[in-house]
């Protein structure tokens, strides 16, 4: 393959009246990523060209698209794997502010709005630390694995038909579920009343698209039935933990 | 015009960990950062945070004073060695701190903060969160910064420092997202911009680690100081440079050439691979421009030895980093790794307080000097660096600011600063010369990590220095591709890159004015120390004509300087 085309989509809401596919034809190079077509697009073809980008190495979560189809981090995602044609699209269900670059602002205010921060019952002492047990800790890897692209939430079709944005959607109550599961928690009680509501938990149906979605293999919607566990455990009596 | 008390600039882990400092003393703080926090570079750091907690069994006898004496060894004896003491004693407590805040570290058997060994340190020293320590601190700080409320700018950067009479009385941002040019008034700035690795290709640093900070402080009259001190970290990964952690060291990995020999022997014979990085990565140089590494470009670190279970559970970050993007399973094969710039230790010249030569300006994380690396900063020493300085620096400017509220709310000199911001952003918008920016980006990137790299010498360096000023020549004739106001990479990109210009020449001229070989700069030339010429600070200031160079005495303390042996 010496040659593939990456068909972009393009977008700016205060000109433009349709959004339009632009299509580019890039050398490849082995080892490129769609993230690198991008800067080869930004710099070589079209400086008009918006995304984001920072880390280039799958740790960060500015790049998560819409790739051929699926979600990716442009970053991480080699264009070997895709064949010589290459479909862009920012993530589904979020506003466009301008071409690739979605209006996050929904996600971070229901990531906020769980209080996602250790509440321990009493301030420790500084010449100390809180102990934790190994199997304590490791019972949280999967969560704090999470890097906030967004995939996940835009994937949910819960988050799709709600057009108050009010849903918490699956990263923020994975991130509830964290705290939760952490054993130097203390605030069970007010997180499951943060979540254990149509804004929270009852919303999600199961349908496991986030975990598809997600570029990290968690899977949220385990976190999300966990802490439906626990909300329903308190109603009939049985404690959790 | 807006106005914050306090205004910090970067969103890491030291910009967060000012803000927490200056807002919970009642102060009104804004951050101001270029992506949302949770994408600072800060994310990327693997390995561990350095901290005497003497958590494990060979590690009792740690202290913060055998910490501060390996930090002033590895540094080549160029770090003062006040700072140094201020910051090893601070760690446990603030270590510590973050653990209360909820960092999931990972754990010894008694449920302690777990410890590795790292280069250059006498003991398992640094706590780490599996290899993904810098994720696990920058999600607990912003997590704080949700808790506290702090208002965060996103995507809103600075484009200048507003420095009057020797006090700084704010700084002109511009929104990313609008493109509009917004002057904010504010009574003491904080500058955790990070690095400015991308004067370099390979580098293992973010795309976004463009040292901005640095150049914004430099043009505004503040000094740099010892900028020609740049780390190459041993071990990124062939191909994309992607940092492999020197924790998969401190577990044990072996650095292998291609004839099968664990070189280290030869360079660092009882330190061996965790000798610090300034010796190892120049060893794996040697080994591949001597022809005994792979396809004349990297060598093999290799963790087959330590058994699949120990890479799963302490380097599954760097495990998945090498299968997605080499192809590469270390539990099967080896790791081809090859050095690339990794850190600038040299920064903006300021005091352990965070201080600065300006009144209510200040510095700290990795665009700061204060200087606690000297000329070679220690693995799990930078992310100390920045919760320590972060947490000074936030304490200290609060101090500055009470009793002055409200005293450079629409100040004169910011509207001015406005109105000049404006002029130069629209004169840069409309750029319509013949030269094309990113080939003078990648020139300069190439330039700097060939002559004024690992290996330096006066030729190829005087070469360097006059291929710089070319390019900032060319600079002053360049075209944008793009006019429009919103998102426009092209734009600030370009604006990045006539920062770095700045501090490619700063770094050039420092490295090819420091007559010596001391850490990460060394000379063929001049292969020794010379402690009595060169036990200084370089110090640079700008002119329109280029950096004019002066220096500054090293603080030493306990500890004469003597031979470094790994």
């Amino acid at each position: 393959m010496d040659k593939v085309t990456f068909n972009v989509f393009r977008l700016d809401p205060e000109v433009d009246e349709e959004p339009r596919l632009d299509s580019y034809e890039l050398e490849f190079k082995e080892g490129m990523t769609v993230l690198q077509g991008l800067f080869d697009i930004l710099e070589r073809h079209d400086g008009s060209l918006s995304f984001r980008y920072a880390c280039r190495e799958s740790i960060c979560g500015a790049c998560a698209l819409f790739i051929n189809g699926s979600y990716r981090l442009a970053c991480r995602t080699q264009v070997k794997n895709l064949g010589s044609e290459v479909t862009i699209l920012p993530m589904p269900h979020l506003e466009i502010i301008k071409d690739l670059v979605v209006d996050m602002t929904p996600f971070w205010d229901n990531y906020e709005r769980i209080k996602p921060y250790l509440m321990p019952a009493e301030e420790a002492d500084l010449d100390k630390e809180r102990l934790q047990s190994q199997a304590d800790r490791s019972s949280i890897d999967e969560m704090i694995d999470c890097i906030l692209c967004g995939a996940c939430y835009s994937s949910c079709p819960s988050v799709w038909v709600d057009r108050s944005r009010e849903y918490a959607g699956p990263a923020a109550l994975l991130w509830a579920y964290r705290f939760l599961a952490d054993s130097r928690d203390d605030a069970d009680d007010e997180r499951i009343a943060l979540v254990g509501n149509e804004r929270g938990i009852w919303r999600c149906h199961t349908i496991f698209n986030c975990a598809d979605a997600c570029p990290k293999d968690i899977n949220q919607t385990w976190s999300i039935q966990q802490l439906k566990k626990d909300a329903v455990g308190r109603v009939i009596g049985l404690k959790r933990k | 015009m807006k106005y914050h008390q306090v205004i910090v600039v970067g969103g890491g882990l030291a910009g967060l960990r000012a803000a927490i400092e200056a807002a919970t003393a009642g102060h009104d703080v804004a951050v101001l950062t270029q992506v949302h926090p949770v994408r600072s570079h800060s994310v990327a750091a693997q390995g561990g945070i350095n901290g005497a907690l003497a958590n494990m069994p060979d590690g009792r006898d740690d202290t913060p004073e055998k910490h501060a004496f390996d930090t002033v060894k590895g540094s080549d004896y160029l770090a003062d060695q006040d700072a140094v003491e201020m910051m090893t004693a601070l760690a446990p407590k603030l270590i510590r701190q973050m653990e209360h805040w909820g960092c999931p570290f990972s754990r010894t058997d008694e449920g302690t903060i777990s410890q590795r060994p790292f280069g250059g340190g006498g003991f398992p020293r640094t706590c780490f969160a599996s290899d993904k320590t810098g994720h696990a601190l920058l999600h607990t700080m912003y997590q704080h910064i949700v808790k506290h409320g702090i208002r965060v700018y996103e995507e809103v950067v600075a484009i200048s420092l507003v420095v009057e009479d020797e006090v700084c009385r704010g700084v002109v941002a511009m929104d990313l997202q609008s493109g509009e040019i917004i002057p904010m008034a504010s009574d003491a700035v904080i500058f955790a911009t990070g690095g400015a690795g991308q004067v370099y290709r390979p580098t293992t640093n973010s795309l976004i680690v463009t040292g901005a900070g640095h150049a914004m402080a430099y043009k505004a009259g503040v000094a740099l100081k010892d900028m020609e001190f740049v780390q190459f970290h041993p071990t990124s990964l062939h191909g994309t440079n992607i940092l492999m952690t020197e924790g998969a060291r401190g577990e044990g990995g072996h650095l292998k050439n291609n004839l099968g020999e664990r070189f280290m022997e030869k360079y660092a014979p009882s330190a061996m691979e965790l000798g610090p990085r300034d010796i190892v990565a120049r060893s794996i140089q040697t080994e591949v421009n001597e022809g005994r590494g792979f396809e004349s470009q990297y060598v093999h670190l290799d963790l087959r030895h330590l058994g699949s279970d120990k890479i799963l559970e302490r380097l599954p970050g760097i495990r998945d980093i090498a299968i997605n993007f080499a192809g590469v399973d270390p539990i099967v094969e080896p790791l081809p790794v090859q050095p690339a710039q990794h850190y600038t230790m040299g920064g903006i010249d300021c005091n352990a307080d965070g201080g600065t030569a300006v009144a209510g300006f200040y510095a700290a994380g990795e665009v700061a000097c204060v200087s606690v690396h000297g000329a070679n900063r220690l693995g799990g020493n930078s992310l100390l660096d920045t919760i320590v300085f972060g947490y000074l620096s936030g304490k200290n400017a609060g101090e500055y600011v009470a009793g002055k509220e409200g005293n450079n709310k629409e100040h004169s000199a910011v509207a001015a600063a406005f109105e000049q911001a404006v002029k130069d952003i629209e004169e840069l918008r409309a750029s319509d010369g013949p030269m094309d920016p990113s080939d003078i980006r990648e020139e300069m990137q190439d330039v700097m990590f060939r002559d004024v790299g690992m290996f330096r010498e006066e030729g190829p360096m005087r070469s360097a220095v006059g291929k710089i000023e070319e390019l900032k020549d060319r600079f002053s004739s360049i075209y944008l591709r793009h006019r429009g106001k919103k998102f426009n990479l092209d734009l600030y990109r370009t604006y990045e890159l006539g920062g770095m210009l700045e501090i490619a020449h700063v770094i050039a001229l420092g490295a090819l004015e420091r007559q010596e070989s001391r850490g990460s700069h060394y000379r063929l030339d001049f292969q020794d120390r010379d402690d009595e010429n060169w036990l200084k600070h370089t110090i640079a200031y700008y002119t329109p004509d280029g950096p004019r160079l002066g220096s500054k005495e090293v603080a030493i303390g306990k500890w004469q300087p003597e031979a470094r042996r790994y």
